[in-house]
């Protein structure tokens, strides 16, 4: 479910930069407050223990494939949602630091799917109300489960409106969501099985390190403006993607204005029109995706026509310039290497 | 990836945070360009390939990462040659969909990005890293838990990779059941829970005090100040025209 950098556009990159950079802020600010003593290598352990759990697989029973565990609700049962945002924050930035799992500019996006759900959402919304005060036995695993599966579904949600909004992918919305959705919904039960199974050994055996839900208790209002700020993200990155989509409704709107038949009746429809365009174009000074979207999607109609005559020439003169720009880069990098060995090559 | 972080090369040599910033505006500028851009993304490959090369990064190695974290982006780029069948470029006898160039521009950027990021993590080392991070801004808090997850990670996989192992055998060679498998994570966690107690009573014992110190004060030097300015001038002269193109017709017609 990590998002890699090849299909993102700056404008949602930098934003859930921004939403990501400023949760991290705030958690680390909570996190700091906190009375726990240990919780600083507690986390750092921790992490690496999801980060190795992540790596094993179980099998599924009844289909004969395997799974893995995704971490975010463990986390948040064993250390309370603030730092276990920071944990995913943290597993997420060294897989794709390291093993190139999920783009830099995307870190934010994947953050924000992985980490903010399970630990705002899911968590105390879901699996608390339904668990009671329960880490162990059926309740406690029904709860995982649904809690699971509801994170799991806003995370795969998340990266199918972030992908759209950037532009860069052609696959449309409905497909793209019927194609996410089921998968992940699947992987969120045997995620919240695992979880329920671990969780609840735990409970058992060693019962003072399930959090006390004192530092995750937050005041009823916060909750509320938390959410209320989340949906107002999601609606603004949800409008976006409404208003880059707008490629047979401005190609219409273009037709309908252009056409001569609407001249008389014109002040009624013409002005609705107007307005509609302003909405759609209101928007993206948020960037380039906008930029790009309405350089190629209006004059996509007009140029349609024009494009193969004109391109033919541009073609052949793209494919032999980036030949030989890359011929000069790839000369560079063996000059610069032979460089950089002939001045480490010193003798002692 | 740890060792390579621990040579000493020029690039090694170079202010972290200077290549961190120049990075992160390599993948903004790659990232900024049209769904149909090809020619224009080859130009910025100098950016990896010169760190590469002057890091004495091994190719191989960085190329097999890479690759292990295509499948998402190629799978989903493939689409697009489905859903978007105009007919856009016209080279030779073949004709190219705007499809295909936006899924070969998804391939482009994608080799990109990953080798300018793996190229910065393998040319750098975590802890100048994450202390060019901290310099930047980012909260101490996160910076100490990245440290002290890398810290640990190869200490928890290890024992976690014996103790699946030990569990696969048990399992005649297939993956655990569910119910092993939840008491083998169980066992781990808390295993990891006594090591993160004893962690916590030695650093107390050194006298931690919350805060991850780094041994080296951080300066920037001329050529890392040189670095960054020549890189961003190079990433804006791409963004701006298109350096292949420029030099294709140069070739082509005669005259830019």
């Amino acid at each position: 479910m990590h998002m890699a950098d090849a299909l993102i556009s700056p404008a949602v990159g930098g934003t859930m930069w921004a939403v990501s950079g400023g949760l991290i802020a705030w958690c680390a600010a909570r996190v700091r407050r906190t009375a726990r003593e240990n919780l600083v290598p507690l986390m750092g352990v921790l992490g690496a223990f999801v980060f190795a759990a992540q790596m094993l697989n179980f099998s599924i029973p009844g289909t004969g494939s395997s799974g893995h565990l995704g971490g975010g609700l463990i986390l948040t049962l064993l250390v309370g949602p603030y730092a276990a945002f920071l944990v995913m924050a943290s597993i997420l930035t060294v897989q794709a630091l390291f093993f190139a799992d999920g783009g830099l500019l995307a870190l934010g996006c994947n953050i924000f799917n992985l980490g903010f759900f399970p630990a705002f959402i899911a968590y105390p919304l879901i699996y608390r109300p339904l668990a009671g005060g329960q880490r162990s036995g059926a309740r406690a695993a029904v709860a995982a489960i649904v809690a699971a599966v509801a994170g799991l579904l806003m995370g795969a949600f998340g990266v199918v409106v972030e992908t759209r909004a950037s532009g860069i992918s052609e696959l449309p919305f409905g497909r793209f969501v019927t194609l996410m959705l089921p998968i992940h919904a699947a992987i969120g039960v045997v995620e919240g099985l695992a979880t329920a199974a671990v969780v609840g050994l735990v409970a058992r055996a060693r019962p003072e390190t399930i959090a006390a839900d004192a530092s995750a208790a937050p005041v009823p209002g916060r909750t509320l403006a938390a959410l209320a700020v989340a949906a107002a993200l999601l609606g603004g990155i949800g409008s976006w993607f409404a208003s880059t989509h707008p490629d047979g409704l401005e190609w219409a709107i273009g037709r309908a204005s252009g056409a001569e038949e609407l001249a008389a009746p014109a002040g009624g429809i013409h002005k609705r029109l107007a307005a509609l365009q302003e909405k759609t174009a209101v928007l993206p000074d948020y960037g380039f995706a906008g930029a790009a979207e309405s350089e190629t999607d209006p004059e996509g109609a007009e140029t349609a026509a024009a494009w193969p005559a004109v391109s033919a020439g541009t073609s052949v003169a793209g494919l032999v310039g980036a030949a030989l720009t890359l011929a000069v880069a790839l000369a560079i990098g063996l000059l610069l290497r032979a460089g950089a060995n002939r001045r480490t090559a010193t003798p002692a | 990836m740890d060792d390579l972080g621990r040579l000493d090369t020029p690039l090694h040599r170079l202010d972290a945070r200077v290549k961190v910033l120049a990075t992160l505006a390599f993948i903004a500028v790659v990232v900024s360009r049209d769904r149909y851009a090809v020619s224009a993304l080859v130009p910025l490959a100098l950016y990896p390939i010169a760190l590469i090369a002057v890091g004495r990064l091994p190719v191989r190695a960085l190329a097999r990462k890479a690759l292990a974290a295509a499948p998402f982006a190629i799978l989903v780029g493939a689409f697009n040659p489905w859903f978007d069948r105009r007919p856009m470029a016209v080279i030779g006898p073949w004709t190219l969909s705007a499809g295909w160039i936006s899924f070969i521009s998804i391939l482009l950027r994608f080799g990109l990005t990953v080798t300018a990021a793996l190229a910065l993590v393998a040319g750098t080392g975590m802890h100048r890293l994450c202390a060019a991070l901290t310099q930047l801004g980012m909260p101490r808090a996160f910076v100490t838990q990245l440290l002290l997850l890398y810290r640990y990670l190869f200490v928890i996989a290890e024992q976690a990779g014996r103790t699946h192992r030990a569990a696969r055998l048990r399992a005649g060679g297939r993956a655990p059941r569910l119910r092993a498998f939840g008491s083998m994570i169980a066992m781990l966690l808390l295993r990891s829970l006594d090591r993160a107690d004893r962690v916590y009573r030695a650093m107390r014992a050194r006298g931690f005090d919350g805060r991850i110190r780094s041994p080296r004060p951080l300066r920037l030097r001329p050529c890392d100040v040189g670095f960054l300015g020549g890189c961003l001038a190079f990433f804006a002269a791409a963004r701006i025209w298109n350096l292949a193109e420029m030099a294709g017709r140069l070739i082509v017609d005669g005259a830019p």
